[in-house]
């Protein structure tokens, strides 16, 4: 057959089907139901996805990969809950002993934390994290700022009274004035406000950098006790060397903390892959979800099809007989079906995909995503293919009909 | 030059246990230009002719050569574009596609013909024009009369230039004055030059045709010209 002929003929089939929908408006559209509904799953599961994995990219690339984190916890530890929680705790010393020794680092930070009442001039927002660290804070996490500076070495040291705030926290307490330079109450004690660090975003529980306030590791230990565990970030100078660092930092704390050689080790040194695998685990169990959920409503939408295109062709007997005398081929009446199984489909897929437009923007409210072209894409010949397949048999049926009987069918 | 060449044709089917015997031993040929009447009681065989003529069938036994081609032992696919591009069908019950309109329902032999969408307008307008049906090409067949939908499914059979245009009781479902205006039409036709197979039941429209063939039992009992010069038709008293 040569190209023309079959372009006609999937032109005509195209026609058919039209006059045929048209004809048939409701049945159409309750027929597509299913589809819709997979179509629908396959768009918001494929937008879910992408904006997951696309808020995850962010944070990571935000925090760094090249980040190691000494704590007293293992971040996936497993279930041995006491032997973690009678664990020493990580203290400034084993901070100082790194800070000291350690080669392959670029930056190393503490980080203790509490919770006191943040004020000003009365004022208070909601919980704020009050945490105490050095001036290479930003460095090691990862951010800049939105205004002002960051405290000084000579702050740091010297423990002066001066806080940066976190993006949520300067939002609350300063709606219309210029935070720089007012005083805050932290706790009973006062701070000068010396900068704004720039907004984190929100995914990955980091709306807490931005609930936070950093003032110098000295003062904090000077107004709110010294005796208190604290986390280590270490960025490492070279993220090729991540794993000679880590073997640095464990060699530098056993000393320091007097582990005895042999003996485990009674501290963790955390890091970002195990993040990124963790979310791939739960990535990959949120897709095979999705994907059941898509391939049970897709296969219910195919029974439908099937079910109603055999109708049609019952009801269309006649008019096959009719095609095939005046020169339809099996092919063509078969091509014909396909492709009036593959459009209901398709238009199953058309408002599936206009339903999942405004919801796509719902989870936008909750994840960095748009409704990607790509997904649309597959989503739209997904739906032409599951109407193909399931039109199949059908269609197959129509084109063994016999002429005759086909005729003689009223 | 012989458009139909049959040589001692046999359809048998089976129905449930027994064998039918459909056409026994059926031989006889069609000129170009032929006007012939099938004639015969139901149950004669001679729808199972007109099927087998219009290749919609094949014989269980025997030879069929159209246009001095062998079709008896086709497949499907060489049997549909014998009924493409040489036979024009009309029906009893006109069988067009009843949403599409008339234009369509005559370009549709052409589509499946391959033929190019400029020229399938133009030859589906010609024919409707040729049935007079000019003014009547966008309504669809519930729009038109049992005559005017005849004269469609006509110019549909028309339109490919077949070498037969096969009539199985073209006027069955028409009052007398539209169908004798039918059998005008198909008079027309044959006068232009065309091979009509007219397959009746009723005596006086078989007399249109310039031969009769009778069958009973699945054979042919009688093949006879009519001289319409020598015979003219005589009204039988009431």
């Amino acid at each position: 057959m040569k190209l023309a002929d079959f372009t006609y003929e999937v032109r005509e089939g195209l026609g058919i089907s039209f006059q045929a929908i048209r004809a048939n408006k409701m049945r159409s559209v309750l027929t597509t139901l299913g589809i819709v509904i997979g179509i629908l799953s396959v768009t918001l599961m494929g937008t879910a996805i992408e904006g997951l994995s696309r808020g995850f990219n962010e944070s990571i690339a935000k925090i760094g990969a090249d980040v190691l984190y000494v704590q007293k916890w293992p971040w996936f530890g497993g279930e041995d809950w006491w032997k973690y929680r009678n664990r020493k705790k990580i203290d400034y010393s084993n901070f100082k002993a790194i800070e000291k020794q350690a080669t392959l680092v670029k930056t190393v930070s503490p980080a203790a934390w509490t919770v006191v009442p943040v004020k000003y001039n009365g004022r208070s927002g909601s919980t704020v994290f009050t945490i105490g660290s050095n001036h290479l804070y930003l460095e090691t996490g990862g951010m800049s700022m939105d205004m002002g500076r960051f405290f000084s070495q000579a702050e740091s040291d010297g423990g002066r009274p001066v806080v940066v705030l976190g993006y949520g926290v300067a939002e609350n307490l300063f709606p219309r004035e210029n935070p720089i330079g007012q005083n805050l109450r932290v706790g009973n004690s006062t701070f000068r406000i010396v900068g704004v660090v720039e907004k984190q975003g929100s995914f990955l529980g980091d709306e807490s950098a931005d609930n936070r306030i950093v003032i110098p590791i000295e003062a904090f230990f000077q107004k709110f006790g010294g005796n208190r565990g604290i986390q280590i970030s270490v960025k490492a100078a070279d993220i090729k060397n991540l794993e000679d660092t880590k073997e640095e930092l464990r060699g530098i704390l056993r000393k320091a903390r007097r582990v005895a050689p042999g003996a485990e080790d009674d501290f963790s040194i955390n890091q970002q892959d195990l993040i990124i695998q963790k979310f791939n685990t739960i990535g990959g169990v949120v897709a095979g979800i999705g994907i059941f959920i898509t391939a049970l409503s897709l296969f219910v939408g195919a029974i439908g099809i099937m079910n109603i295109m055999f109708v049609s062709v019952t009801e269309r007997t006649k008019e096959i007989g009719i095609r095939m005398a005046i020169g339809a081929r099996r092919g063509t009446i078969l091509l014909q079906f396909l492709i009036e199984a593959g459009v209901l489909s398709l238009m199953g897929g058309i408002i599936g995909v206009i339903i999942a437009y405004p919801l796509s923007l719902l989870i936008n409210q909750v994840l960095p995503t748009s409704m990607p072209l790509s997904v649309v894409a597959v989503a739209l010949l997904l739906s032409i293919l599951v109407g193909m397949i399931s039109g199949f048999l059908p269609a197959n049926r129509a084109s063994k009909l016999d002429p005759v009987e086909a005729l003689r069918y009223e | 030059m012989n458009v139909i060449n049959i040589k001692s044709i046999r359809k048998t089917y089976i129905m449930g246990t027994e064998e039918v015997h459909a056409l026994v031993d059926v031989s006889l040929s069609i000129d170009r230009g032929e006007y012939v009447a099938i004639m015969g009681p139901s149950g004669s065989g001679k729808s199972t002719l007109m099927n087998m003529l219009g290749c919609l069938d094949t014989p269980t036994s025997g030879l069929y050569e159209f246009n001095g081609v062998n079709v008896s032992e086709m497949n499907d696919n060489q049997l549909a574009r014998v009924r493409n591009k040489e036979i024009g069908f009309v029906f009893q019950t006109f069988n067009l596609i009843p949403r599409s309109d008339a234009l369509h329902n005559v370009e549709l032999p052409l589509v499946y013909g391959g033929v190019n969408a400029a020229d399938r307008k133009r030859l589906a307008r010609e024919a409707l024009t040729h049935v007079n049906l000019a003014d009547r090409m966008h309504h669809k067949p519930n729009e038109l009369s049992g005559g005017q939908r005849q004269r469609v499914a006509i110019a549909r059979a028309l339109v490919t230039k077949p070498s037969i245009i096969l009539a199985d009781e073209p006027t069955g479902n028409l009052d007398t004055k539209t169908g004798d205006d039918i059998m005008a039409l198909l008079e027309e036709l044959h006068l232009q030059g065309n091979t009509i197979i007219l397959v009746t039941h009723e005596e006086y429209i078989a007399e249109h045709a310039h031969r009769i063939i009778r069958l009973r039992d699945g054979k042919v009992e009688r093949d006879e010209h009519v001289d319409k010069r020598v015979v003219p038709k005589i009204e039988e008293p009431v």
